[in-house]
């Protein structure tokens, strides 16, 4: 293995007798040193590529927005005006606007991430059982995963249709009157709930089941011999059992939920996407990206918006967390 | 846990199974049905025999099967890039050692929580100044690699490639990327794979970002395009049979997916539960 470069570089440095102090180095080969150097710089160059795009999607529009959020934009300017302090914050926060974007993803946020995280746990618990055919079950409640959240829109958005949907005939053939669900914030807020719903709560459920399963067999039947039911084995075995996962699905569906923007966006009936006539149903999304369409200081005040709603759905994340982990503690 | 179900059980599973499946029926059926029959306030409830019909007119509203080949290429591309370089960052965080290493896989994992893809702006004028605007790299770009695949394949590798391995390719001479690629890769295979099709399903089905950075090109993937053809003047809303067909259409490469893999992705979903 000792070509002529590496024997030539080791008598160089044997004929140094300065060197001799480190006895074993001068004796390194070439092909040894760059051995040495591959096992020294490898896992380098492997984590690498995550940290340059990291960079370039993650940590330069993060920190590029903050720097942002304290200019001001000129009409039709190609770069930034002077700076104005916290004014495109304070502008945000007073936008009547942003409350109710606000206020609908929270609406929205609450009565889909409960009611899925509820269901979930029933259809988990139903495929827990020694199914006929468990393989096409799992398979079936995944169904609605795969069809892309623009899809799911559209087709709920002609369910949930003012005039000829589905839902509304539905009601007029129980003798109720039709809903305006494009129109009334609550009904609107219902309809987009539940396409967020039809689409994760299977998925979820298969989560919840892999926890499940991982629950030792014995501990039901110690249960049904001191002769517990169903129901009472569910909430005092399986629930308990399942928690360090419900917790990590809670988290990922707060954090997923918050930004929210495909779905409502589709539902749209009005062509100037700001979510509903009167912002029924406009997400903070949706607000941030029609703010960056608007006249005065778009970017600048699209930048806030981000920054507000980055620290918010890190706040909510982290609150829910605590929540949960407190309710559990105090449960067990 | 041998508990054997009762009636009960299968009719709750199947009514579950029922509200999944339904929506997508009612989609085929409007989008089979003529213009005028989906807008009618008595809606249809069987198909009818318009479905080629409708398609010939979303074939000349948007470009379908220039968006079907760049969502295909796009995320095939994406997925591909994501499972190596995620397997790679995995490794190296699974069974190296370097200074810095533990450090930095918290800061992977944290990074997870932060949505930075709100920054949508910034991001946009970054990728125009790229030149990269409306092109099919600026899609793929963001899915080079991710959080989270260094962190599934990370967690994957701890446990499924023996130390001992490393060593003796090691012992025997071989380099670093070669004990990468013949010793790890074999061993992450089931994981790579799993990874793939998620990634793959997810860039497909994304649409905020391709929606942003398509704006006004004449490059658009499948859901960009559900959102032209929804916003064709006095189409898309006003004309719900052309409107479901196309979702319709647009939803069937990733059913026939489904129907292949379906299997993996629910082994998938279940073993990335149990270790994430």
């Amino acid at each position: 293995m000792i070509d002529n470069t590496s024997a030539s570089a080791g008598t160089a440095a044997e004929a140094a007798p300065a060197e001799a102090a480190a006895p074993v180095r001068p004796r390194l080969t070439l092909r040894q040193r760059l051995s040495h150097l591959d096992t020294k710089v490898s896992p380098y160059v492997y984590v690498l590529p995550f940290f340059v795009v990291f960079l370039i999607i993650g940590f330069y529009p993060m920190a590029y927005s903050g720097y942002l959020s304290f200019f001001s934009w000129p009409r039709f300017g190609v770069t930034h005006g002077p700076g104005v302090g916290w004014a495109n914050y304070s502008h945000v926060l007073h936008d009547p606007v942003f409350r109710k974007a606000l206020v609908n993803t929270f609406g929205i946020f609450l009565i889909s991430s409960i009611p899925q995280i509820i269901i979930a746990t029933i259809v988990a618990a139903l495929l827990d059982n020694e199914l006929r055919g468990r393989t096409w079950w799992r398979m079936s409640v995944l169904l609605p995963f795969v069809v892309a959240p623009a899809a799911t829109a559209l087709i709920f958005g002609s369910l949930f249709a003012d005039r000829s949907g589905l839902v509304n005939d539905a009601l007029h053939g129980l003798g109720l009157s039709g809903v305006n669900w494009h129109s009334n914030r609550p009904a609107s807020w219902l309809a987009i709930a539940t396409m967020v719903n039809w689409r994760w709560t299977g998925y979820n459920a298969l989560i919840l089941l892999a926890a499940m399963r991982a629950i030792p067999g014995e501990l039901y039947e110690a249960a049904s011999i001191d002769g517990a039911g169903r129901v009472r084995q569910f909430l005092s075995i399986t629930v308990p059992g399942i928690r360090p996962t419900l917790l990590f699905v809670i988290i990922t569906s707060t954090i997923g939920g918050l930004h929210i923007f495909t779905e409502p966006r589709l539902f749209d009936t009005n062509l100037q996407h700001q979510g509903g006539a009167n912002y029924e149903y406009q997400t903070l999304t949706m607000y941030v990206f029609n703010t960056a369409n608007s006249a005065t200081n778009p970017y600048p005040r699209a930048a806030a918006a981000t920054w507000i709603e980055v620290l918010l759905i890190i706040a909510v994340s982290l609150g829910s967390f605590l929540l949960t982990r407190a309710a559990q503690r105090r449960s067990s | 846990m041998a508990r054997r179900p009762g009636f009960m059980t299968y009719a709750l599973l199947a009514a579950f199974v029922l509200g999944s499946v339904f929506p997508l029926y009612w989609s085929f059926v409007i989008g089979s049905v003529t213009k005028e029959s989906a807008a009618a306030s008595t809606p249809p409830l069987v198909p009818g025999g318009h479905f080629l019909e409708n398609a010939h007119r979303v074939f000349h509203q948007i470009d379908f099967w220039s968006a079907l080949g760049n969502s295909v290429l796009v995320s095939g591309i994406a997925a591909a890039s994501v499972v190596f370089f995620s397997t790679l960052a995995g490794y190296a965080f699974a069974k190296l050692r370097f200074r810095g290493r533990d450090p930095m896989m918290v800061f992977i994992v944290a990074t997870m929580t932060v949505p930075t893809q709100l920054a949508l702006i910034p991001m946009l004028k970054e990728f125009s100044n790229m030149g990269l605007s409306g092109t099919r790299a600026a899609v793929i770009l963001p899915w080079v690699v991710t959080a989270f695949g260094v962190f599934f394949m990370r967690q994957y590798l701890v446990d499924a490639l023996p130390d001992e391995l490393i060593e003796a390719a090691r012992v025997d001479g071989a380099s670093m990327f070669r004990i990468f690629w013949s010793v790890a890769t074999p061993a992450a295979r089931p994981a790579m794979a799993i990874l793939g099709l998620f990634t793959f399903m997810q860039v497909w089905t994304d649409f905020m970002w391709p929606l942003v950075v398509l704006q006004g090109s004449d490059v658009q993937t499948l859901q960009t395009a559900l959102d032209q053809l929804k916003i064709a003047p006095g189409q898309g809303i006003a004309d719900m049979a052309l409107l479901q067909n196309g979702t319709i259409m647009a939803t069937v490469p990733l059913f026939l997916l489904f129907i292949v893999t379906g299997r993996q992705l629910v082994t998938g979903i279940m073993q990335g539960a149990v270790k994430g």
